[in-house]
């Protein structure tokens, strides 16, 4: 088994095609999205689609903040930047696509791993696995030994081992990396539709359970065309010159 | 009925006693080689591996220390992944929770440490491991592994004489987690051979290995430990300040070059040592290259002032940050880039960034020219202006710039300060070499840097793009290739 992992493709249809193609000819043959298939990019409606069609086939995929933004409106909290997106958000979804958003688990458990968009202490309050200490909270709040998540755009992997230590590692593209169930897991695949780590490049990973490894892919696709539906849509430009910076 | 069937019906114990003949895994355990503190090895066959072999298994035991067992967690997850000629082949390993054990090719011969009993040794033999062992090294560090236990049992040697480097426990490799940073709170590594930095838990230094490269040719040549045998931290962090007896003292016939390269070795700050093992190789192979300094010709380590001065220099002095040394030095030269980004492979386009790096990182004004061929038909140049031709540009200078990113950022080549430092350009045009040296022509190039095909076979059938490049272009070309694994003696 060959399992594609993207998260937080934020509406990035470019992004979003160009780690499928690549999932695709990596021999993947399964599928789990992290959430957060919308916000920030101009095509929602595509995306979504597309998720709900490998859903339909099998696929994982759970909530997100900002799917859940969108189901349920506009709030006072929120910035203008953020009520702009997730008011013309809205506008681009049709009912079904609304429903299937709304109907998206926070968290599912399949495959020896749990799935879930921010971590598994508190899927619904979307608190950020930024660093060790909140990486054991969610490793301790599971007996999977794998945990993947998004929300955090920067890939990252951290592991608990036996006698209890954490350590974080920031991956190198391409290269495997033996992830053995004897330890936990925590693995941050990174940003698909908008990457944040200076590398404007698309994030996902491919997990093969039955050979314990692991690969974290960058891949580069048409930034400038996915930057400049953003300009023409009337969204925030920031939106579009931060895939440039990959910031 | 086989022994192998009848083995293999009989249920394995876990972590029961190995006996001869019994079979893991398909592997059947011939002979049992050696019991070490951490492990037992056992030479093994295999009905569909005709190399000779051996399986390593570890000693897990009740209240064993757990760096044992976490260092065979490392070899296991490194050495699958090293190639060439310094290493064993990695054959297979066992699941770590059910029965851990990794088989690999088997080095026929003793290690080097029993050589060690036989010490002082002829300076000749001392130079000759010296520059075998490090050519190793090289290697092992172009490979993104630090290996951090290089010592005499950790040696051996194929027939021909190429220096293998065994036993992976406490190695570090760049692109894999590091599962012994942070795990333990002593350093970790051989007391007499660990380098000062490795003492301050620093693991990711590859000149770490070169001291303990000198420590061992320092044993061999003297007799001694340049830095005894410390039983304690204390004790280890000694070599911080205190000066190893110069090796002549020891050794009256050692050259003057020996000692200024054992010496360099063993300089406390990796700065000071060689840059690479390569060059360390090449000190030893050419000694009347090398250039004598102060260390050749001392002949007493330093006095006790001396000593507390270095002393106090060592006292919560913490190893530096590494990072790249820049200079500013003014070049106005334009360096072109001649990519294959839709055919090299990852190996060679990360060796042509680091050959650019290299030729660029000293020329501080220089301009970098990517550039990729996007190969057209002959005629029906129509064709260029296409929906499909189109798409197929646009891919390949999207691909361009995701390879030239992280050369960019790392020379800072995009700094709006130095104008216009790098550029992007996708040649449309049926012959490639023709085309790159066009190019270099018109835009008074300086100087291209290319890759050569990998595949001996696909020069032959294509003909190859660099040398025509070489024979008919009017500036410098640099043919890189992939070294990586490709190593020999």
């Amino acid at each position: 088994m060959k399992l594609a992992l993207i998260t937080d493709i934020h509406a990035n249809r470019e992004a979003f095609e160009a780690c499928l193609d690549e999932a695709q000819r990596l021999g993947a043959d399964r599928y789990a999205f992290l959430g957060d298939f919308v916000g920030y990019g101009a095509d929602p409606a595509w995306v979504v689609e597309r998720v709900r069609a490998l859903v339909a086939d099998g696929a994982i995929a759970v909530r997100g903040n900002h799917d859940e933004a969108v189901v349920r409106g506009v709030r006072e909290s929120m910035n203008s930047d953020a009520q702009h997106v997730v008011e013309w958000t809205r506008g681009q979804l049709d009912d079904g696509q609304l429903d299937f958003l709304s109907r998206l688990p926070y968290a599912m458990e399949r495959y020896n791993s749990l799935f879930v968009h921010a971590n598994a202490y508190a899927p619904q309050a979307w608190e950020y696995v930024t660093g060790r200490s909140e990486a054991v909270h969610s490793l301790h709040a599971t007996t999977a030994p794998y945990t993947f998540a998004g929300h955090v755009h920067e890939p990252q992997l951290y592991n608990l081992s036996g006698l209890g230590k954490i350590a974080d590692f920031t991956p190198t593209p391409g290269i495997a990396i033996p992830v053995p169930a004897h330890r936990q897991w925590f693995v941050l695949p990174g940003s698909a539709g908008q990457p944040r780590d200076g590398n404007p490049a698309a994030c996902w990973a491919l997990f093969e359970p039955e050979r314990s490894l692991l690969t974290f892919h960058r891949v580069p696709y048409d930034i400038d065309t996915a930057a400049d539906k953003i300009f023409a849509a009337g969204l925030p430009p920031r939106l579009g010159e931060r895939l440039k910076e990959g910031l | 009925m086989s022994d192998n069937e009848q083995a293999d019906a009989a249920p394995v114990a876990r972590y029961g006693p190995l006996e001869a003949g019994q079979v893991i895994d398909g592997f059947r355990l011939e002979e049992h080689l050696h019991q070490g503190g951490m492990a037992n090895l056992w030479r093994v066959t295999h009905p569909d591996h005709a190399l000779p072999m051996i399986m390593k298994v570890p000693r897990i035991k009740g209240g064993e220390d757990p760096a044992t067992i976490v260092g065979f967690e490392v070899e296991q997850m490194i050495l699958p992944i090293l190639r060439g000629a310094h290493v064993p082949l990695f054959i297979a390993k066992g699941d770590f929770t059910a029965r851990p054990y990794i088989v690999m090719e088997h080095i026929d011969g003793p290690s080097l440490r029993p050589r060690l009993d036989h010490a002082p040794l002829p300076v000749d033999e001392v130079v000759g491991v010296g520059a075998r062992v490090a050519t190793a090294l090289h290697d092992l560090h172009r490979q993104h592994l630090v290996h951090l236990d290089v010592k005499p049992s950790n040696i051996m040697f194929r027939p021909d004489g190429t220096a293998v480097m065994v036993d992976f426990g406490l190695s570090r490799h760049d692109h894999l987690p590091d599962l012994l940073d942070e795990e333990f709170t002593l350093p970790m590594g051989t007391g007499p051979y660990m380098s000062p930095e490795q003492i301050q838990f620093v693991r990711d230094e590859p000149r770490s290995d070169l001291f303990a490269l000198g420590v061992m040719l320092y044993y061999m040549l003297t007799g001694k430990r340049p830095f005894g045998q410390p039983d304690s931290v204390r004790g280890l962090r000694e070599r911080l300040y205190r000066e190893p007896v110069p090796p002549r003292v020891l050794r009256p016939d050692c050259p003057p070059w020996l000692q200024e390269i054992i010496l360099r070795c063993l300089e406390v700050d990796p700065e000071k040592r060689h840059d690479t093992a390569a060059m360390l190789a090449f000190d030893l192979t050419h000694p009347e290259q090398v250039a004598l300094t102060a260390r050749a010709t001392r002949m007493q380590a330093g006095g006790r002032i001396d000593t507390f001065r270095r002393w106090f220099a060592a006292v919560g002095n913490e190893p530096k940050e590494r990072g790249n040394a820049s200079s500013n030095i003014a070049q106005h030269t334009i360096v072109m880039a001649a990519v294959d980004v839709a055919g090299a492979t990852p190996g060679l386009m990360e060796a042509l960034r680091e050959a650019l790096q290299r030729s660029l990182q000293n020329e501080r004004s220089a301009r970098l020219a990517c550039v990729t061929v996007m190969k057209t038909k002959r005629i029906g140049l129509d064709e260029l202006t296409d929906k499909a031709g189109e798409s197929v540009h646009v891919k390949l200078l999207v691909q361009l710039k995701h390879w030239a990113r992280p050369l960019v950022q790392a020379l800072q080549l995009d700094d709006p300060a130095r104008g216009a430092g790098v550029t992007y350009q996708v040649l449309e045009a049926p012959d490639p070499a023709n085309a790159i040296v066009e190019f270099a022509r018109r835009n008074a190039v300086d100087h291209i840097v290319m890759g050569a095909r990998s595949s001996s076979a696909m020069r032959r059938f294509l003909g190859s793009v660099s040398a025509r490049v070489v024979a008919e272009s009017d500036c410098s070309v640099t043919v890189v290739r992939d070294m990586a694994g490709r190593g020999t003696s």
